[in-house]
């Protein structure tokens, strides 16, 4: 048995497709056989776990869960609560800034570095040093340096500036800058690192040929560079894009949602509603619209993407 | 010897079910006692219940409740139970016994008598579902305190005020020294406990009940909710320069002498306590605000989850029996700060603070709290409000009120 398939498997590609479909299915049978589990977990886990959420978002299920359905009343609730709309609101500030600005430095930082400049090595491992910590620390050292008391605005005052203000993380209206700034300096180094690789990627003689055409390098990294590293782009939006919906831990760290509830993300809402308040129905209707969210922006995209191929 | 080792070291491994038979049984307890105060408190529940010859092994959750809880919960209802765990009596267990997860304690409670021995009454209707008792009170907690820096006062040149409204009134003498008035932590439940408290102090009792227990929400939009808005806001922009988080710090800043006052329940003497401040000379505390002297029979309690392990369940009856001996619950709530839950202890060692509370008590001038009365939900949309009400004055009393009235119209 095991000897005929190896040498099915063994022969020749064009025999293959003249022999018939059904062997498809088997074509790489150990692969197929290997990766079960994983299919299992991700059938049972994701989309089992997805679908039992969106289930129970429907019910009015408190501590535990229970099938006794409401309709879309958690869902009018929700849209209701000044808590939730906030948090989307601070969720698209957030994003904007860490989807601009982490694309725009980390490119800026690739470009510069791709300059053959000395000490690269030292620029790069600075850059994405802060990387190597996780959010919570970030935000407790943000939490610091930003407190009037004894960070940035103490220093600043110490030196003579005495009227000099900066305190975002205590001010309602700007306190979600405050956040973006950390997870800018957390995240930044990472995308760097990625774009420099994407850089890396492009063919040294493209460069030449746009030397010997008198093309201006600013000219060429727009027009040329830039397209040519799409791939490195999308994976680079993937990364940005999942760490914007799910940003948690550094408000918590930084802010735990204050000052009131200024700084709120719907993340927490859903882990502050699923646990503190026990009232389940209200968490899952919030993760529901976030994973409706999610699916608004991939959806499209894996249409362009994929679709046009066929 | 050798053996001996091992059994203990099979006993701490939880999972295992027999862990030798004459081997004290070790009970782990979880609680969200951490600040200076509480630990103390809660190693002399300990102590006492290892002199039982059985183990306390103590599971403390740093963070306050509102982190504790959601830990303790997934545990219970994950199938991992502890031995014993902390819950504020009332409404926030109440799902987990429907769901028959804790363990029904009548037949301990029976042989105790506590019904008897606990003061007030209202303590075990707390602990009471369908007729039967699942929880242990181990003390009072009242949240109607105004804990006041004489220091501060002196520094500032006013008389210490007498109640809320003169307060009140030496808020710019006191911001003009360069103290903070009153220090309002920044978790959500401070600045909604501090509502709390205005509404059953300034608003009074009945006016407590009927939002909090009847639900009115027609009331709660009336006006005399809304003197206790209006005392909110003074009660907002006098805690304005307040950039702490956590409530013991807070607390500290009254210690301190950096802030004049806060609105905290009796939790915060034992910090007083071990800061080595007297009642009276450091510090001076007004039950009620100094306006409505009546205490919350809110506090502490021990449910049991339901446990398989014959051993460990009758560890359990022990450690029940043991919270509510005469001895255990003087060295406890003398250390926490907290009221004894027998009327029958001896409480000569209590400082100026404590004997006021048990002055109000021995009146029976006593009042649920919202623990009791509302849902997790209902608090935690509470909180919310209370949260954004302190930190942002542009959202208007009115505007306060009328969402105040609406979270009350659905509340459960």
């Amino acid at each position: 048995m095991r000897g005929r398939e190896c040498t099915a498997l063994t022969q020749p590609a064009d025999e293959m497709s003249k022999s018939a479909r059904p062997n498809l299915l088997f074509r790489n049978l150990n692969a197929k056989v290997a990766s079960i589990p994983m299919i299992l977990t991700a059938m049972v886990v994701f989309v089992g776990g997805t679908v039992w959420t969106v289930l129970y978002s429907f019910t009015n299920s408190k501590l535990l869960p229970r099938l006794n359905f409401v309709g879309l009343d958690q869902y009018y609730r929700l849209w209701a609560a000044p808590r939730w709309l906030i948090s989307i609101e601070n969720l698209l500030i957030y994003g904007a800034i860490s989807l601009v600005f982490s694309l725009v430095i980390g490119f800026l930082l690739a470009a510069l570095l791709d300059q053959k400049i000395r000490f690269e090595d030292t620029f790069r491992t600075i850059f994405l040093y802060p990387f190597a910590l996780s959010f919570i620390v970030t935000g407790l050292v943000w939490q610091w340096l930003l407190n009037p008391d004894f960070g940035i605005q103490h220093v600043v005052r110490d030196l003579g500036w005495t009227s000099f203000s900066f305190d975002p993380l205590y001010n309602s209206s700007i306190v979600i800058y405050g956040i973006s700034i950390a997870a800018l300096w957390q995240g930044t180094g990472l995308i760097m690192c990625l774009m420099l690789a994407g850089l890396r990627g492009i063919d040294e003689d493209i460069w030449k040929a746009a030397r010997v055409d008198g093309i201006p390098m600013w000219k060429t990294y727009l027009f040329i560079v830039i397209p040519m590293m799409r791939p490195v782009f999308i994976t680079t939006l993937v990364i940005i894009a999942s760490g914007i919906v799910k940003v948690y831990d550094l408000v918590v760290a930084q802010t735990s949602g204050g000052p009131g509830i200024a700084s709120e993300v719907p993340a927490k809402y859903v882990y502050d509603y699923m646990f503190f308040a026990q009232n389940l129905g209200q968490g899952f209707a919030a993760s529901t619209m976030m994973l409706l969210s999610v699916v608004i922006v991939i959806v499209p995209w894996a249409y362009l993407e994929f679709g046009r191929r066929k | 010897m050798r053996y001996k080792l091992l059994t203990a070291a099979l006993a701490a491994t939880a999972a295992l079910q027999f862990a030798g038979q004459a081997a004290a049984t070790d009970l782990e307890v979880t609680h969200w006692w951490t600040s200076g105060g509480e630990a103390a408190a809660v190693a002399e529940l300990a102590k006492a219940f290892d002199a039982t010859g059985n183990h306390w092994v103590d599971g403390a959750i740093a963070g306050s409740g509102g982190t504790a809880r959601p830990i303790m919960i997934s545990r219970i209802t994950g199938g991992d139970p502890m031995g014993a765990t902390q819950f504020n009596h009332g409404r926030q267990a109440e799902e987990l016994v429907q769901a028959g997860l804790m363990r029904d304690l009548t037949d301990v409670a029976t042989k105790g008598k506590w019904t008897d021995v606990v003061r007030p009454k209202s303590l075990l209707d707390g602990c009471t579902i369908d007729g039967k008792i699942y929880c242990v009170p181990v003390n009072i907690h009242s949240w109607q305190w105004l804990w006041l820096s004489n220091e501060a006062f002196e520094k500032a040149g006013v008389p210490l005020p007498k109640d809320w409204n003169e307060f009140v009134a030496a808020a710019p003498a006191l911001e003009k020294a360069g103290i903070i008035p009153l220090a309002v932590g920044g978790q959500a439940w401070q600045s909604s406990g501090a509502f709390d408290v205005l509404l059953a102090a300034v608003g009074g009792t009945d006016t407590f009940l009927k939002v909090y227990k009847d639900k009115d929400a027609k009331f709660a939009a009336g006006p005399e909710v809304a003197k206790v808005f209006k005392a909110a806001d003074d009660a907002r922009k006098m805690a304005k320069n307040t950039n702490v988080q956590d409530w013991n710090q807070a607390t500290n800043l009254v210690i301190t002498g950096k802030a004049a006052g806060q609105i905290m329940g009796d939790w915060a003497q034992g910090e007083f306590q071990v800061a080595g401040k007297t009642a009276g000379k450091d510090y001076t505390c007004l039950p009620g605000l100094g306006l409505n002297e009546v205490i919350a029979t809110g506090g502490d309690a021990f449910y049991f989850p339901l446990l398989k392990d014959a051993d460990k369940s009758k560890a359990q009856e022990v450690l029940a029996e043991t919270l509510l001996d005469p001895k255990t619950q003087v060295a406890f709530n003398l250390k926490k700060g907290s009221l004894p839950v027998r009327g029958d202890v001896d409480l000569n060692a209590a400082n100026d603070c404590m004997k006021k509370g048990l002055a109000i008590l021995a009146k029976g001038a006593v009042m649920p709290w919202t623990d009791q009365l509302l849902s997790q939900d209902t608090q935690k949309q509470k909180e919310d409000l209370f949260a954004e009400f302190f930190a942002k004055p542009e959202l208007t009393v009115e505007d306060a009120q009328k969402r105040f009235a609406d979270l009350i119209a659905s509340a459960d």
